[in-house]
C-alpha cells in the first residue's frame, strides 16, 4: 500500500467535484422540503437528468445544452410527482417511491442505445493566472462551470429563503399550510414550483455524474446518490450552507475511498465501496436527535376544504 | 370547476375498483409507450398478459407464475404490515440479499453432508439474515429516531456490496474454475428447494407465501396486534392512548418484513436461482413495494397483485424475445402501474364534484 500516492491537494480538488451531484440534488430537495413537500423521488429525477443530459449532449455536442435539458428532464419528471401529491392528493412517501421506480425504468429505456459512448467533454472555466496560484488555485479555480453553478445555487437559495419575500412565503407554506392558505397564498402552486425546482436541481446533479464524473452512461449509475442527498437535507437541518458542508463531507468520503482503492489498501474493494452508505447511516443517527428544525407541514397533504 | 370533497370514510367500492382501473389505464398508456417504441401495442399487451396464461407454451409459463410470484407476495406481505402502521421499510431488497447469503451460507457450510436437517436450518438462517438486516433500521429508529426509510435503503447498497464480496470471496465455489459465484445448490440434494410436485413450480417458497398470506390475514382481521397496526397507521395518537407501544410495533413490523424478505431470498437462492452470484438479486424487493400498494395492503389483494406482477415479468420476457421489446420497457410499465394506482386512489378518499359551491365546508 502506498498512501503517499494520495495527494491532499488533488484530493480536496476532487472532492469538490465529487460533492457536486449530491450538493445540487440536496439543495433542490431542501427547497421542496422547506415548502413542506417530502419528495423521495430524488434518485429517479437524478437518473432521468443523467440520461436526458447525456443524450442531448451526445447529439448536440454541447454539454451546456445537455445540462440545461437535464434540468428540464428532472423538472418534467417531478411534475408527475407534483400531479400525484398536489392534485391527486396521494401519499407523498408512496408517490416519491413511484417516481424513483419509474425514473429508473424510463432512464434505462431511453439510454439503451447510449451505453459505451463517450460524451463531449466540458472544459474547465478559464480563470487565467488565478488558477496557477499554488494550492488555492488548484483547489478553488480548476473546475468545470457546473461546480460554480452549484455553489451559486446554494448561495441563491440561502439568500432567497432568508432575505426575500418569496422565501418567506415558501417557508410559511412549509411551516403551516393552513395558515398560509388562510393568508391567501396559493399553497399548491407554490409547492408545485418548489417541486419543479427540486427536480431541475436533481436532474443537473444526475447529469453531472453521467457527463463529468464518470463520464458515460450505464444503467442505474446514480447508485443511491439521490438517497444520500435526501439524508443530507436531514443532516443539514434544512439549512443551505450546512448542505454544502455535508456534501463536501460525503464527497470527501467517496473520493477518499476511491483513492484508497487505487492505492491498494488491504481492505477489499467491496467494503470500501460500502463506506459512503454506512457513513450516511452513522451521520443520520448522530443528527436525528434534533428534529425540531423540520418544517412543520413536511409530508402532510394539503386539502383546502379541511 | 372540479372540486374534491373528502369522504368521511374511504369508499369500499372504489377501493376495490381502483386497482382494476389502474391496470387498465396502464395497459392503455403502456400500449401507447410500446407504439412509440415501434411495436404493435395490441400485440404487445396480448403477449404480456395472455401468452403466459393461455398461449401455446402456457404449460411452461404457468409454473413460472408461482416461481416469480412467491417472492413478490412474501416480501409484499411484510412490507404491507409496516406500511399500514406507517413504518416504511423500503430496503426489502437488502434484506432479501442478506437472507439469501445467510441461507446459502449455512447450506454451503454443511456441503456435502446429506441430511434432512440442512434445509430447515437454511430456512432459519435465511429468516434470521433478513430479520437482522431489518432490525438495524428498527433499532436505530426506536433508539435515536432515525428515519427508517433512508437507513433501510442505504443498507440495500451495503448488502449489494456484501453480496459481491461473498460471491467473490468466502462463498465462492472452490471448484468453479475461478468464476465468481457459489456452488450450485440445485446440485446439492439436501439444500435444494425443489418443486413439491414436480414441474408445477410449487416450491417451498410458494408454500411459505401462502402461509404468510393466511397469517397476515388472521393477524390483521382477528388479532389484537393487527388492530394495533391499523390504529397506529390511521391515528398514531389514539393508538398511544390506547396502550400501543410504538417502539415494539416498529420492531415487530420491520422485523417481520425483514424476516419474510430474507425467507424470499433464501428460497430463491436455493431453488430457482441456485447459487449466490454478484447480480443474484433482480429487484424483487423494490417491485414488491408496487405489489403491496396494488394489493391495497390487504393480504388477499397482495396475493393477486403478486401474481399479476409475476405475469408482467414473464410476459415481459416473452415480449422481449418475440417482439424485441426492451427489458426496461417492462420496468417502466410496472412503474406506471403504481402511478395510476396512486392517482386513482383519489376516488377512494375523495368525492369528485363538478360545479362550484358557494360555501365550501
Amino acid at each position: 500500500m502506498d498512501l503517499s500516492a494520495i495527494n491532499p491537494i488533488i484530493l480536496i480538488a476532487a472532492l469538490i467535484s465529487a460533492a457536486t451531484p449530491i450538493l445540487l440534488a440536496a439543495t433542490g430537495e431542501l427547497v421542496a422540503e422547506r415548502a413542506g413537500v417530502l419528495n423521495l423521488g430524488v434518485e429517479g429525477m437524478m437518473i432521468t437528468g443523467a440520461v436526458s443530459g447525456f443524450i442531448i449532449s451526445v447529439n448536440t455536442g454541447s454539454p451546456a445544452i445537455g445540462f440545461a435539458m437535464a434540468a428540464v428532464g428532472g423538472a418534467t419528471l417531478s411534475l408527475l410527482f407534483a400531479f400525484l401529491t398536489q392534485v391527486a392528493l396521494a401519499n407523498q412517501v408512496a408517490s416519491g417511491l413511484a417516481l424513483t421506480l419509474f425514473g429508473l425504468g424510463i432512464s434505462s429505456l431511453l439510454g439503451q442505445n447510449y451505453v459505451g459512448i463517450k460524451p463531449p467533454r466540458m472544459p474547465d472555466v478559464d480563470f487565467g493566472p488565478i488558477s496557477d496560484i499554488p494550492v488555492l488555485g488548484q483547489i478553488m479555480f480548476s473546475h468545470d462551470p457546473i461546480v460554480y453553478v452549484g455553489l451559486f445555487i446554494v448561495a441563491g437559495v440561502w439568500t432567497t429563503l432568508k432575505f426575500t419575500r418569496a422565501g418567506l412565503i415558501l417557508r410559511a407554506v412549509g411551516e403551516n399550510h393552513d395558515a398560509a392558505h388562510a393568508l391567501g397564498y396559493k399553497v399548491k402552486r407554490i409547492r408545485t414550483l418548489a417541486i419543479m425546482f427540486g427536480g431541475a436541481c436533481a436532474g443537473m446533479g444526475g447529469a453531472y455524474i453521467s457527463l463529468i464524473r464518470v463520464p458515460q452512461w450505464t444503467e442505474g449509475m446514480t447508485a443511491g446518490v439521490g438517497w444520500i442527498a435526501l439524508a443530507l437535507v436531514v443532516f443539514a437541518s434544512w439549512k443551505p450552507w450546512r448542505v454544502l458542508l455535508g456534501a463536501y463531507l460525503f464527497g470527501g468520503i467517496t473520493q477518499l475511498q476511491l483513492n484508497l482503492q487505487g492505492a491498494g489498501i488491504a481492505i477489499p474493494v467491496e467494503y470500501l465501496a460500502m463506506s459512503p452508505y454506512i457513513v450516511t447511516i452513522v451521520v443520520l443517527v448522530i443528527l436525528s436527535a434534533d428534529k425540531s428544525r423540520a418544517p412543520g407541514s413536511l409530508g402532510r397533504i394539503f386539502h383546502a376544504s379541511q | 370547476m372540479i372540486r374534491f370533497e373528502k369522504r368521511p370514510q374511504p369508499s369500499r367500492l372504489s377501493s376495490l375498483a381502483t386497482p382494476l382501473l389502474a391496470v387498465m389505464a396502464t395497459m392503455v398508456f403502456g400500449g401507447f409507450l410500446f407504439a412509440v417504441l415501434g411495436k404493435d401495442p395490441v400485440q404487445s399487451i396480448v403477449t404480456i398478459f395472455w401468452e403466459p396464461l393461455f398461449g401455446e407454451f402456457a404449460f411452461y409459463y404457468r409454473p413460472q407464475l408461482l416461481i416469480k410470484g412467491a417472492p413478490l407476495v412474501l416480501i409484499a406481505i411484510g412490507l404491507a404490515l409496516g406500511f399500514k402502521a406507517g413504518v416504511w421499510n423500503i430496503g426489502a431488497e437488502g434484506q432479501y440479499i442478506m437472507g439469501a447469503i445467510f441461507g446459502a451460507g449455512v447450506g454451503l457450510a454443511f456441503y456435502p453432508t446429506e441430511s434432512f436437517w440442512v434445509f430447515p436450518l437454511m430456512i432459519l438462517a435465511g429468516a434470521f439474515g433478513g430479520w437482522m438486516w431489518a432490525t438495524i433500521p428498527a433499532i436505530l429508529k426506536v433508539k435515536f429516531g432515525t428515519n427508517e426509510i433512508l437507513v433501510s435503503l442505504m443498507l440495500v447498497y451495503v448488502a449489494e456490496q456484501f453480496l459481491a464480496s461473498m460471491s467473490l470471496g468466502l462463498l465462492k465455489n472452490p471448484e468453479g474454475f475461478g468464476f465468481p459465484g457459489s456452488r450450485n445448490l440445485q446440485q446439492y440434494a439436501s439444500a435444494h428447494n425443489t418443486d413439491i410436485i414436480a414441474g408445477s413450480g410449487m416450491h417451498w417458497g410458494v408454500v411459505a407465501a401462502l402461509i404468510a398470506v393466511i397469517f397476515a390475514y388472521v393477524l390483521l382481521a382477528r388479532h389484537r396486534l393487527g388492530f394495533a397496526i391499523r390504529v397506529t397507521g390511521e391515528a398514531p395518537r389514539a393508538a398511544r392512548f390506547g396502550g400501543v407501544n410504538p417502539s415494539r410495533l416498529i420492531l415487530f413490523c420491520l422485523g417481520i418484513s425483514g424476516m419474510l424478505a430474507g425467507l424470499a431470498g433464501m428460497f430463491e437462492v436455493s431453488g430457482p436461482a441456485g447459487q449466490i452470484t454478484i447480480d443474484f438479486n433482480v429487484g424483487y424487493g423494490f417491485t414488491a413495494i408496487i405489489v403491496a400498494f396494488l394489493g391495497r395492503l390487504h393480504p388477499i389483494g397482495i396475493m393477486f397483485a403478486g401474481l399479476l406482477m409475476a405475469l408482467t415479468y414473464i410476459g415481459g420476457d416473452i415480449a422481449q424475445s418475440q417482439l424485441q421489446l426492451p427489458a426496461a420497457a417492462i420496468q417502466v410499465f410496472q412503474g406506471m402501474l403504481l402511478f395510476f394506482l396512486l392517482a386513482f386512489d383519489l376516488l377512494t378518499n375523495y368525492r369528485v364534484r363538478i360545479g362550484s359551491s358557494e360555501f365550501p365546508t
